[in-house]
């Protein structure tokens, strides 16, 4: 298929359709509401449902009681919406449901702002709701990206029946970029070939859907199953990229997302001042590229590692425990919807060196 | 002669042989057999689907042979909203009380309502928080006694008991709500016509049905399993008018015309 030029709002809507995620619950908040006047549209032409909830409570709830049905479910909101989420998010993780949660970012906390932001890393990769669970995240820093990262969420939702969060951030929402889809939707599995979904018990056992274990043993054993899970995303899932990264680099830069991008013109800029610079990208923050990270940040080349964000410092954390002390870990970020320019970037990268 | 022998009375087949945690005299039971046996009559187990709330009956997907999903508190319309959208083939049904779809769940019952979904909610009011041990409902009476109202429901503060039937009947799309009661086997009786009846125009594709049945909690209300059948007779049901408050089927577009 061709290229097109498309807004990022409305190609994450188009990718969920090419993925066969057909079943999209939603409630309008600014920056991605154009997903849900793009999929209104685009859903009946494919036999979709399109529901527009009484809140993003409800829309959480709504896609646990969807994703129950064995078939491809999702929502797209923003940070603020996404909070509300977390008691259903919590539930369909425990209740080994899939379900795709797409994120479009703005500044917090409370209501924040509407501007792009990554503020929301902590509660995409730690958990966020209660209770032993984690969600698979995944980062685009291009709408091209985004669209392939969005497809495959669907995937990676109904390999591991958890919830997958696809964690962009306004300017990915905003921007227009051309794009290439699959030609075709794609055919999902029949969920009356799955040995779990709710699908009525005609000539079978009936199948109770449920986070409830009220022994004690039997609750340890669902959480032991959740983190058995998380262990193999660690070593099956985990992606990344590297950008220029050299045997002459001497700061090594981690940043996801819009802010990855940004990251690059510095790269580019500076190896023409003479100054080598690399980049590793997490695409997926849970699992995050931890032994990469090390592997990386220990080369000897390597004086310090700097994790760029648009957050008051939250993936630097991550960053930190992946190092392990051995070279300095410094962080450099704005928020509230304020993207680091390559300028500022640079300034600090020249500091770090001690040359400014 | 062995062969002449006419079962009258058996177990429902949806229901699985497990016995229940409810305590004694507790209406539940009931409304799970009224419920059970409509499904068995209709011949629809095999394509039903219930959701549970939180509560006393959070557990009634252990005794169901039915597909069961288990809601968090007050959510399950929206589950409901979520499986039957996207499995319109199915029958879909809550089974509620009040503390679930009257307080924290008012927002979820209301759009779900208003929205026509194709669902079954079986609503059931015995004015108290039961699982947590009594606590003041929203549906609880005038000057009735609970562990948060230790000197009975005073309105000055918490306001009158929420009466969830005639509320959702001022909305214009729901197609049937009706309040029983199972305090007495007539009202049993009429209670199971109510749950039929809902089911069966879930099962025409008519939009929201809604059975909110008055029922009884010994233990909180501290009363005996006879006193509290009285005392629902004598007190519940003047605040709480038994009958039906919408059997109205409007088709989206004839709808749309008027």
């Amino acid at each position: 298929m061709a290229k097109i030029l498309m807004k990022g709002n409305e190609a994450i809507g188009e990718a969920a359709v090419r993925a066969g995620g057909l079943h999209y619950f939603a409630y309008p908040i600014t920056p991605q509401s154009e997903v849900g006047e793009y999929l209104v549209k685009r859903l009946p032409e494919v036999g979709g449902v399109f529901v527009q909830a009484e809140s993003e409570v409800a829309v959480g709830n709504m896609l646990f009681g969807a994703a129950a049905s064995g078939k491809r479910v999702f929502t797209t909101s923003s940070s603020p919406g996404i909070s509300l989420m977390q008691e259903a998010i919590s539930y369909i993780a425990g209740a080994h449901l899939p379900a795709v949660f797409i994120n479009i970012v703005r500044g917090g906390p409370g209501l924040g702002g509407i501007l792009p932001a990554q503020s929301d890393y902590f509660q995409a990769t730690k958990g966020g709701g209660h209770g032993d669970y984690r969600l698979l995240v995944l980062a685009p820093s291009t709408v091209q990206e985004a669209v392939d990262l969005v497809m495959l969420a669907f995937d990676l939702a109904h390999k591991y029946l958890n919830p997958v969060m696809v964690l962009g951030d306004g300017m990915i929402g905003q921007m227009m970029e051309a794009v290439e889809f699959p030609e075709s939707i794609k055919e999902t599995d029949d969920p009356m070939t799955m040995d779990w979904p709710a699908t009525g018990c005609e000539g079978r056992d009936p199948r109770i859907i449920k986070s409830l274990y009220l022994d004690p043993q039997a609750l340890e054993k669902n959480s032991f199953a959740l983190a058995d899970k998380y262990k193999k995303m660690k070593e099956e899932e985990v992606r990344y990229e590297l950008y220029k990264v050299k045997d002459d680099c001497q700061v090594l830069l981690i940043s996801y997302g819009t802010m990855a991008r940004i990251c690059q013109t510095v790269i580019d800029e500076m190896e023409e001042e003479g100054v080598s610079v690399g980049l590793l990208r997490p695409i997926t923050l849970f699992p995050f590229p931890e032994n990469e990270i090390r592997e990386q940040a220990w080369k000897e080349n390597i004086r310090a590692v700097l994790s760029v964000e648009m957050s008051t410092g939250q993936m630097v954390e991550d960053v930190d425990k992946a190092v392990q002390g051995r070279k300095p870990v410094e962080f450099y970020g704005r928020t509230g919807g304020i993207v680091p320019s390559p300028e500022e970037v640079k300034d600090y990268i020249l500091k770090i060196l001690g040359k400014k | 002669m062995p062969e002449a022998k006419l079962k009258i009375f058996e177990r429902p087949k949806s229901f699985t042989d497990v016995v229940t945690h409810y305590c004694p005299g507790c209406t539940h039971g009931i409304i799970h057999r009224l419920i059970a046996e409509t499904i068995d009559e209709y011949g629809i187990r095999g394509k039903t689907v219930g959701v549970a709330p939180v509560g006393c009956s959070v557990l009634i997907y252990n005794y169901f042979r039915t597909d069961f999903l288990e809601a968090p508190h007050g959510r399950a319309p929206a589950l409901a909203t979520g499986i039957k959208r996207v499995s319109p083939e199915l029958i879909v049904f809550t089974y509620q009380g009040d503390g679930d779809l009257a307080s924290i769940g008012m927002g979820e019952i209301v759009h779900a309502a208003n929205r026509g979904e194709k669902i079954t909610v079986v609503f059931v009011n015995n004015a108290i928080y039961g699982m947590t041990g009594g606590q003041m409902a929203p549906t609880t009476m005038p000057g009735q006694v609970t562990t948060t109202s230790p000197m009975g429901r005073d309105v000055s503060q918490a306001g009158y008991p929420i009466r969830m039937s005639e509320l959702l009947s001022t909305l214009r799309t729901p197609a049937y709500i009706e309040r029983v009661s199972v305090h007495n086997p007539h009202n049993v009786i009429r209670a199971k016509k109510a749950i039929k009846k809902a089911f069966k125009n879930q099962m025409e594709g008519k939009r929201f049905t809604f059975v909110e049945v008055l029922s009884t909690c010994p233990t909180n209300w501290g009363l005996t399993p006879d006193e509290a059948q009285n005392w629902l007779e004598d007190n519940m049901i003047a605040f709480y008018p038994l009958g039906v408050f919408k059997d109205t089927y409007y088709d989206n577009d004839e709808e749309g015309q008027k």
